[in-house]
């Protein structure tokens, strides 16, 4: 029998991480990640856990160690937020460059500066082009779910690659939900237990981690991990069909909500998606044709299920929480038009930077996003290539 | 009638964010009378860290720059390169000098920069709510050792004071506390040696406070100031590790 439990997303994160029972976490801690590690020194001080977790003195070397342990062949996870996500960057590129399936639990935080301790994807975003997967989640359940789905996404043969699962900040990490955990017997055998195809001290296999890669080769390296990135394509919704036939519970790279016959929709990653699911609601009861897109999986990125989504919307609005400050418009706005172009015709959409360094975001926001995108539709104006929602002019 | 007393001219009328009981708050008053009284307030910067103090710019009508976790001495350097006749204090808690910032603190030592830095120790991470920290005693609570801290999963407490006293670009180097009247007195004391220093060329002063955390560390205030005399200070000892007298000019 699933389990019924009230818990926030920080503690469904770390009762996930007890359950599968990592062999190393190193982590040090952040605003609002803090509560991961800290759950998991106290799981282990009580003997529910036999991890071995090591207290470093910063996210360059958490990121570091769990590089060393996990090229050693030891499931390694770590949990960080804002900069110190940011302090990792030079490492994040190490662990996705060399193959290493780390799970991090990312609790979105804004980056400084000026300094802010809240929800934003400032973070993560910021690292999308580190190699890592990343798959956020809107609420707790989904946070517990994903994290649990990662650790398999990752090690998977044809990924091998490092996972971030994302929560936004304080909404998701500190706001408790009800929520269906899984027996832990279940999350094991689902999980398995981790076997790399290559580790240090193998005694049949000589290997060098991460050396230097010369001109000849480096590219086809390179050209091996996007490789991979796209197997991750296949292996998330093979393991999310897995996931389903165990718990009921429908993942994808997308959540399409209210999509099949909608006119108007917005593209949306995170907690946020709960606002704007309700402002669907309310607009559909009131005769508009409104839809959600919910991007779950940003890396690989979901392009054919984007394509698909907006085959027959005439306006859709591109929702950044966060800006890539290129003046031209926020990261998942560039690649959603990238994606869509010479793909899906006629279309009208604006990108909107929205919810910054925990601004709130309210239903009627987002709703007032779905009016604006119908009056371009139909006044046949085009739309500002990208606007700030919610902004004190 | 003779004033005897009066409140620093240097604070704003902002209330800190510091909990009862904690040593930040007095350590934060003897720098704001030190200013007043060294007139220092036209003509230095104060470099703020990530940590409780993370506020502090907000408590003094002075220029500052709040650096990320760890990296204040690094910018201090910067700023008191180009403006080295400015005073520039750095202000940093074991949290973010002894984990993040120890590159940082070092180099600035080894460069023997002409700043002084204010390192308040209290042996826990404050801000983020009581995780052990490297200048955790062994054998102490904290939510991260839950049983207290092991020298097998976590090693040993940093001496901070004595290591910079052993740094040659370090001039001066005394451990202080907070935890009675006359300690607070010599505190001051020590400051106020730190600061002047800073325009004699011998490179960086250091001052180590160790500070009370009675939210971190689960106690009363009264108890917290105890627990300074019983624990902290057998582990880390009051005194000056280093003399300026012995350090010539560079």
């Amino acid at each position: 029998m699933a389990i019924n439990e009230r818990l926030s997303g920080n503690e469904a994160v770390s009762f996930a991480i007890k359950q599968i029972n990592p062999d190393v976490v190193a982590a040090y801690p952040i605003t609002p990640s803090t509560e991961i590690p800290q759950f998991i020194s106290q799981y282990i001080a009580n003997g529910e856990m036999t991890t071995v977790y090591v207290p470093v003195e910063s996210e360059h070397s958490s990121m570091s160690a769990c590089i060393g342990s996990e090229a050693a062949g030891a499931r390694s996870m770590t949990a960080t937020s804002s900069c110190g996500l940011a302090y990792m960057f030079e490492m994040l590129y190490i662990a996705a460059s060399n193959r290493l399936p780390i799970t991090m639990a990312v609790v979105n935080r804004a980056l400084s500066g000026p300094i802010n301790i809240n929800n934003d994807h400032s973070d993560s975003m910021g690292a999308r082009d580190a190699g890592w997967l990343q798959i956020y989640a809107e609420n707790a359940q989904e946070a517990y779910d994903n994290f649990i789905q990662c650790v398999r996404i990752g090690e998977h043969k044809d990924v091998k690659l490092p996972v971030m699962a994302c929560q936004d900040g304080f909404i998701t990490s500190h706001a408790v939900e009800r929520l269906e955990l899984i027996e832990t017997d279940k999350v094991k055998a689902f999980v398995g237990e981790y076997k790399p195809e290559k580790y240090l001290l193998n005694p049949d296999e000589i290997l060098a981690v991460g050396p230097y890669d010369t001109p000849q080769y480096y590219m086809e390296h390179k050209k091996a991990q996007t490789e991979a990135m796209k197997n991750a394509r296949k292996a998330i919704k093979e393991i999310a069909k897995e996931f389903e036939a165990m718990t009921g519970r429908k993942y994808d790279m997308l959540e399409e909500y209210r999509m099949d016959d909608a006119e108007y929709a917005v593209i949306i990653i995170g907690s946020s998606a709960g606002a704007g699911k309700e402002a669907v609601d309310e607009l559909r009861n009131a005769g508009v044709k409104a839809g959600l897109i919910k991007v779950r999986v940003f890396r690989p990125f979901p392009d054919e299920e984007l394509v698909a989504a907006l085959k027959k919307v005439k306006g859709v609005a591109i929702m950044d929480k966060t800006d890539s400050f290129s003046a031209a418009g926020g990261p998942l706005g560039a690649e959603v038009k990238a994606a869509i172009y010479g793909k899906v015709d006629g279309i009208t959409a604006a990108n909107y930077i929205y919810g910054l360094g925990g601004r709130d975001v309210r239903v009627e926001h987002i709703k007032q996003v779905f009016e604006e995108i119908a009056e371009l539709v139909k006044t046949g104006k085009a739309p500002e290539t990208y606007k700030y929602l919610a902004i004190r002019e | 009638m003779k004033t005897i007393y009066k409140r620093p001219e240097v604070f704003t009328d902002v209330n800190t964010s510091y909990c009862g009981g904690c040593g930040h708050g007095i350590v934060n008053k003897l720098i704001a009378e030190l200013i007043d009284e060294m007139e220092l307030r036209e003509k230095g910067i104060l470099v703020w860290p990530i940590g409780c103090s993370v506020y502090a710019d907000k408590y003094y009508k002075m220029d500052a720059i709040c650096a990320l976790h760890g990296r204040a001495p690094a910018l201090a350097t910067g700023i008191k390169r180009s403006l080295p006749d400015k005073f520039v204090m750095v202000y940093q808690g074991d949290g973010d000098m002894v984990s993040e910032g120890m590159a940082e603190i070092m180099h600035a030592a080894v460069r023997a920069e002409n700043f002084s830095v204010i390192f308040i120790n209290n042996a826990i991470y404050g801000m983020t709510g009581g995780q052990m920290a490297p200048t955790t005693l062994l054998g102490q609570v904290t939510s991260t050792s839950p049983y207290g801290r092991a020298v097998a999963s976590s090693g040993y407490p940093v001496n901070m004071a004595e290591i910079m006293a052993n740094m040659p670009g370090v001039c001066y180097s005394e451990r202080v506390t907070v935890n009675t009247p006359q300690r607070i007195t010599a505190t001051k004391k020590a400051l106020k040696k730190a600061f002047e220093l800073q325009f004699e060329n011998k490179g960086l002063s250091f001052v180590e406070v160790l500070s009370p955390c009675p939210t971190g560390w689960g106690k009363k205030p009264i108890d917290a100031m105890k627990m300074v005399d019983e624990q902290l200070i057998p582990i880390y000892p009051l005194g000056a590790f280093k003399s300026p007298e012995e350090v010539p000019a560079k």
